[in-house]
């Protein structure tokens, strides 16, 4: 878990491998009959999958603007399979202890902290 | 001056080393670039009041340099947006026309290079974000190959597509400042080695005597009258200078806007998971089980384009969809890449206009995301295959700025710098 917002350590993972590792985080599938036909109730469970409340104004313009987004997307389908070979490769090092953030930089910007921790909603 | 434009989410000073080659430099930088001890927003209710415990490398070597930061320069929520519009903080208004927008997303960072609010900038660009505001302010922004300026600290919005580069009133100026941000960096693997005993600043010589350029059909079709002229000038100036321009057909380009939203929307959905409101940024409390306040935080730190992108990437990556989308977005970003390495086999540069469009008015198309998505096709390719590109102002078209874009192969700065240069002559 990084202390900060931003890339750190983690741009030592190929970018794309952190977008993959996403899917299983949204195993459940959306109902893949119709791509472009998007209603109220696949906007919902999207939100629900990525953990975000939308206003109502929100919910009544996505599903329109989503039916026109995705089947822009529709003509990647005219893509020919290309071969990937990938530019970077992972370069492995041994790990080294290296100075990091103080416990009290670290905890620095925490809405709630108790006993030197985070502190967060229950999770059950 | 500065309230007028908005340019700036924080104006403080931060100051240099006494010494240096940007000593007598004041610099704008991105809101989405650390700064120990500054506020760092990213343009986001979600970010604000985060002030980060350490510098992004850029910002060190700024400091280093002797520059001194001015402050943080306003931009589309965590980067994404054309317009500058969809900040948390309120649009920044063009320089030029005060009633059009800048572009975006770093549109706080030229505005205030164009204002002459600060000598230079750093901006980032993901899809454009560097070369659509300078074209549309009239000042010079350089996106670099990836890989060659260290993103640590840079709050990432598409880790794969995004860098950090300059933005200045001239092409040797942007190039001086690259100079100084350019070089491998141990606390971000991406960087390479490659480029780091090069001279961008020597190389704004002006001789394209000799010189090709590709010029692309697919990056001129649909673009405004004026903008197509305008930078068709700028080419045949060029020429004029010795250069030879040929024409050279990059098909795979028509599908880079689509490739390119499905992998930053992607990307942006995983690399936002992380704003949670437990370890830094805005919380909503700590009521109701995990799940509801996640949702709940998220729902009010963050601005409707960043839902509906991260909503967007959720669904690309979503099970059924990832081999339709996902997958395919990656096929076209290999055939992209491919084609500018055959292109670059005959040709030293590319050139097309930056933006198919003049700088639009003030809430003209903030409404309608594909208007503001498809105003990206000629930028976004070069994020997608990973290369260089500069974008200078041609001339003006309607009295309004254009932006030339001159694309270079990977790690090739120093032709891109030199080919600009010569459209300053």
């Amino acid at each position: 878990m990084s202390d900060s917002p931003d890339e750190r350590s983690e741009a030592a993972a190929d970018a794309a491998d952190a977008a993959d590792t996403a899917t299983t985080d949204t195993t459940e599938a959306v109902d893949a009959t119709d791509a472009t036909a998007v209603d109220v109730e696949d906007v919902d469970h999207v939100a629900s999958l990525a953990r975000v409340d939308l206003e109502e104004a929100e919910r009544e313009q996505f599903p329109e603007q989503f039916a026109e987004i995705l089947e822009y997307f529709e003509t990647l389908d005219e893509v020919p399979e290309h071969d990937r070979e990938p530019e970077l490769v992972n370069v492995m090092r041994p790990d080294e202890v290296r100075e990091g953030l103080t416990q009290s930089e670290a905890l620095r910007n925490a809405s709630e902290t108790e006993d030197g921790y985070f502190r967060g909603p229950r999770v059950s | 001056m500065a309230a007028d434009l908005n340019a700036f989410i924080t104006e403080e000073s931060i100051e240099g080393a006494d010494a240096g080659p940007l000593a007598d430099a004041t610099v704008a930088v991105k809101d989405n670039i650390s700064t120990a001890g500054v506020e760092t927003t990213c343009g986001s209710r979600m970010l604000e009041g985060y002030v980060p415990p350490y510098d992004a490398t850029v910002v060190e070597r700024l400091t280093d340099a002797g520059a001194t930061i001015v402050g943080k320069a306003n931009m589309d929520e965590f980067g994404m947006g054309t317009t500058t519009e969809t900040s948390q903080f309120g649009p920044t208004r063009n320089p030029v026309d005060p009633d059009r927008v800048p572009g975006g997303s770093s549109g706080g960072s030229a505005a205030a290079v164009a204002a002459g609010e600060a000598d230079l900038a750093l901006g980032t660009d993901t899809g454009g974000s560097v070369r659509c505001p300078a074209a549309f302010c009239g000042v010079v922004g350089i996106k670099p190959t990836y890989g060659l300026v260290s993103r640590y600290g840079l709050i990432a919005y598409a880790n794969s597509l995004e860098q950090i580069g300059p933005i200045a009133g001239t092409v040797e100026d942007a190039a001086a400042l690259l100079d100084v941000i350019a070089s491998p960096d141990p606390h971000d693997a991406t960087t390479r080695e490659a480029g780091a005993d090069a001279n961008y600043a020597a190389a704004a010589d002006g001789d394209v005597d000799g010189m090709t350029i590709g010029v692309v059909p697919e990056l001129f079709e649909g673009a405004h009258e004026g903008v197509v002229e305008t930078v068709r000038a700028a080419i045949d100036d060029l020429e004029a200078q010795g250069a030879e321009t040929v024409e050279v057909s990059l098909p795979s380009v028509e599908h880079a806007v689509q490739a390119y939203y499905v992998i930053a929307t992607s990307e942006a959905s995983s690399n936002l998971a992380r704003f949670d409101g437990v370890r830094y940024g805005h919380s909503a409390g700590h009521d109701g089980n995990w799940n509801e306040t996640f949702a709940e935080t998220r729902s009010e730190g963050f601005g409707e384009e960043v839902k509906r992108r991260i909503l967007l990437g959720t669904y690309a990556l979503s099970a059924g969809y990832h081999d339709k989308y996902y997958k395919k977005a990656q096929d076209a970003r290999a055939w992209v890449r491919s084609d500018f390495d055959d292109a670059f086999a005959d040709v030293d540069v590319i050139a097309s206009p930056t933006m198919p469009v003049l700088p639009f008015e003030l809430g003209e198309g903030i409404d309608d995301p594909m208007t503001m998505y498809l105003a990206d096709a000629n930028t976004t390719p070069v994020n997608l295959a990973n290369l260089p590109a500069i974008s200078i102002p041609a001339g003006t078209a309607e009295g309004l700025p254009v932006g030339l874009q001159l694309i270079g192969p990977q790690f090739g700065e120093e032709t891109i710098v030199r080919a600009a240069s010569a459209v300053e002559e």
